[in-house]
C-alpha cells in the first residue's frame, strides 16, 4: 500500500482510535436513490431553462401571455412580439443575452444560494455528503467559510430582487386577462400564469432569508406583535420551503411550455370567457 | 411469537475489532437492546454496551444500526424482517471505548466553551419575567437529551477528524441559538459562533435534524437562523448602516 492510499484509507470514519469497521459505510438502504433523482430533476431544469432562455422565440402567445422565461423582456429583440414587452426595450438584441437578462440572473442567483437548494447540489452534485452516514469523498472541507460557498451569505439580497420579480410576473398574469382587440378575455393560458404566480410567490415568502427578515431577527416578539404573527405565518410557510422549491420548478417548465405550445400554434388555448 | 435473529454486533476496542455474528431469540413487541441485552444475558456476558432508561430520554443507547446512527432503544425489531441481518456498530464519529461504547468527552468539551447563560446584571435569581412568546423558540432546543447522534452524523466532523477541534457540532450551536435567542440572555454569541465554533462549516445538509430522535428541527430553527443573524453582522452593509445609525443617535 503507498503512503497515499494509506493516508486516505485512515481518514473520517477510518481515523486510528474509531472502531475500526470493515466497511466504510453500512447503509444498506436505497440511499443513493433521493441523491440521484435531484440531480436528475436540477440538471432536467438547467437544461430546459437554459435552452429557453436563449431560444428567443415563441415566449408570448395569443397577444397577452408572457412566459416568466421571458419577464422582464426588456430587449430590443422583444419588438418581434408587439406587446410583450411591459417595461420598456433597452438591452441589445444579441444571441447570447436573453431576453430577460434584468431578471434571470438574480433568479439564477435567488436559487443558486437558497437554503434548500444548497442542501440540494451539496448532497447530489458535491456529494458533501451524499446522504447521512455515506462517506463523504473530498479529503478536505472548509463547508461555507471561504469564497466562493461564502457568498451564500448575500441570498437576502437576492431574496429582495426576487420579491420585485414575483411582483412582475404578478403584473404579467394580470394583464394577460386584455387581448389587445377582444378586450377582457380568460383562458386556460391565463389561469396557468395565475397558478404559476401564486406558487412561486409561496416558494418566495417562505423563504429562510424572508422568515428571518420578517421577524426571525427580533428576539422579544412580544414587542412587536406585528412581525411576530408575519413570523409564525412565514414559519408555516417554511416548512414546506422544499415542497414549494420543486413545485414552482415544475409550474415554471410547464408555464413556459404551455406559452411556447400556443405560440407555435402546436395547441390552441382554450377561452373560457370573451 | 418468537424467531430467532440475526444480529451482527462489532466488537472490539481502540486496537481493533470485528464484526461478530450472534442467533438470537426475539419476541414481539422488542426493541433492539432488548435484543442486545439478550445476547448479554446468554452469549456474550462481556459485551459492552451503554444505556439507562430504555425509553429514549437519557440519551445513552446511541449507536449505528444498519449504519444509521439510532438510539438502540427506540428502534423497534417490528421494522425488520425475521431473516435480515441486523448489523449494530459504535458511533464512528468518536473514539471507541470497546465494545458498543464510545467516549463522547469531545461533547462534554464542546458544551464547555460555549458561555454559560448571561442574565442583566441588574435582575436578582427570582426576578426573571418573561413572556412565552419570547421563550417559545429556545423551549423547543431544550427538548434534547443529549445522545450526540446529531454530533456523530454531521459530516464536518464525522468524515473530516481535523474538523473537531474549530466545529462545536450541531448540538452545541444550537445550544448556541438557544441563548442567543433567549429574551434575558445578554451576551453577543454571534461572532464567535462564526469565529470560534465553527457556524461556517455547516453547510445545512440537515444529517442532524434528520437523526435527532426529539424531532428537533435543528437546521431550520437553530443553525439557519443563527447563519442569517451572523449574515446581518457581516454580510449584510444595510443592516450594517441601520445599526450605526441607530447608535449614533442613542
Ligand atoms: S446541517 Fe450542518 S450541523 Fe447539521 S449535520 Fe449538516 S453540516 Fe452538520
Ligand atoms: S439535538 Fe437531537 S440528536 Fe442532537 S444530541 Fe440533542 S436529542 Fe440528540
Ligand atoms: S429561497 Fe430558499 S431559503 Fe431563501
Ligand atoms: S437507553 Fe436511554 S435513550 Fe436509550
Amino acid at each position: 500500500m503507498t503512503t497515499a492510499a494509506r493516508g486516505v484509507a485512515a481518514r473520517g470514519v477510518d481515523t486510528p482510535g474509531r472502531a475500526q469497521v470493515p466497511a466504510r459505510r453500512l447503509r444498506s438502504d436505497r440511499w443513493w436513490l433521493p441523491p440521484a433523482a435531484t440531480a436528475a430533476g436540477l440538471l432536467a431544469f438547467v437544461v430546459y431553462g437554459g435552452v429557453r432562455a436563449f431560444q428567443q422565440q415563441y415566449f408570448f402567445a395569443d397577444e397577452r401571455y408572457l412566459t416568466p422565461f421571458y419577464s422582464p423582456c426588456v430587449s430590443l429583440g422583444c419588438a418581434s412580439e408587439p406587446g410583450a414587452a411591459h417595461f420598456g426595450m433597452f438591452l441589445p438584441d444579441h444571441p447570447l443575452i436573453p431576453y430577460a437578462a434584468l431578471s434571470l440572473p438574480f433568479l439564477l442567483g435567488f436559487r443558486l444560494t437558497c437554503y434548500y437548494y444548497r442542501k440540494a447540489y451539496y448532497r447530489s452534485i458535491w456529494i458533501a455528503p451524499a446522504a447521512c452516514a455515506v462517506p463523504e469523498p473530498h479529503a478536505t472541507y472548509t463547508g461555507e467559510t471561504r469564497f466562493p460557498l461564502i457568498l451564500q451569505n448575500a441570498h437576502r439580497y437576492f431574496f429582495y430582487v426576487a420579491l420585485l420579480v414575483s411582483l412582475v410576473n404578478t403584473y404579467d398574469a394580470i394583464v394577460a386577462f386584455r387581448h389587445p382587440t377582444d378586450g377582457f378575455v380568460v383562458g386556460v393560458g391565463n389561469l396557468v400564469l395565475l397558478v404559476n404566480v401564486a406558487l412561486l410567490w409561496l416558494y418566495t415568502v417562505s423563504c429562510h432569508s424572508c422568515r428571518h427578515v420578517m421577524g426571525g431577527r427580533l428576539t422579544h416578539f412580544s414587542k412587536h406583535p406585528v412581525r411576530y404573527w408575519l413570523w409564525t405565518r412565514i414559519s408555516a410557510l417554511n416548512t414546506r420551503h422544499m415542497l414549494f422549491a420543486w413545485v414552482t420548478l415544475g409550474t415554471l417548465v410547464l408555464t413556459d411550455l404551455y406559452v411556447m405550445l400556443v405560440a407555435r400554434g402546436t395547441i390552441t388555448d382554450l377561452r373560457l370567457i370573451g | 411469537m418468537t424467531h430467532t435473529g440475526r444480529f451482527r454486533l462489532w466488537r472490539g476496542d481502540a486496537e481493533g475489532g470485528a464484526l461478530t455474528d450472534f442467533d438470537v431469540e426475539v419476541n414481539d413487541g422488542e426493541v433492539v437492546l432488548d435484543v442486545i441485552h439478550r445476547i448479554q444475558a446468554t452469549q456474550a456476558p462481556d459485551l459492552a454496551v451503554r444505556w439507562n432508561c430504555k425509553a429514549g430520554k437519557c440519551g445513552s443507547c446511541s449507536a449505528e444500526i444498519d449504519g444509521r446512527p439510532r438510539l438502540m432503544c427506540m428502534t423497534r425489531m417490528s421494522q425488520f424482517a425475521p431473516q435480515d441481518v441486523v448489523t449494530v456498530t459504535p458511533m464512528r464519529t468518536f473514539p471507541v471505548i470497546r465494545d458498543l461504547v464510545t467516549d463522547v468527552s469531545f461533547n462534554y468539551a464542546k458544551a464547555r466553551e460555549v458561555p454559560a447563560f448571561t442574565p442583566p446584571a441588574d435582575l436578582a435569581p427570582g426576578e426573571y419575567r418573561m413572556a412565552q412568546a419570547d421563550v417559545q423558540r429556545s423551549q423547543e432546543f431544550r427538548k434534547c437529551i443529549e445522545c450526540f447522534l446529531c454530533q456523530d452524523v454531521c459530516h464536518v466532523v464525522r468524515d473530516h477528524e481535523e474538523n473537531k477541534p474549530a466545529f462545536a457540532g450541531p448540538r452545541f450551536l444550537m445550544r448556541i441559538a438557544e441563548l442567543e435567542l433567549h429574551p434575558l440572555d445578554v451576551a453577543d454569541r454571534v461572532p464567535a459562533a462564526q469565529d470560534e465554533h465553527g457556524l461556517g462549516l455547516c453547510n445545512i445538509t440537515k444529517c442532524c435534524t434528520d437523526v435527532c430522535p426529539e424531532g428537533i428541527k435543528i437546521t431550520d430553527n437553530a443553525l439557519i437562523p443563527m447563519k442569517e443573524r451572523v449574515a446581518d453582522r457581516r454580510y449584510d452593509p444595510v443592516v450594517w448602516l441601520g445599526r450605526t445609525i441607530r447608535r449614533r443617535r442613542g
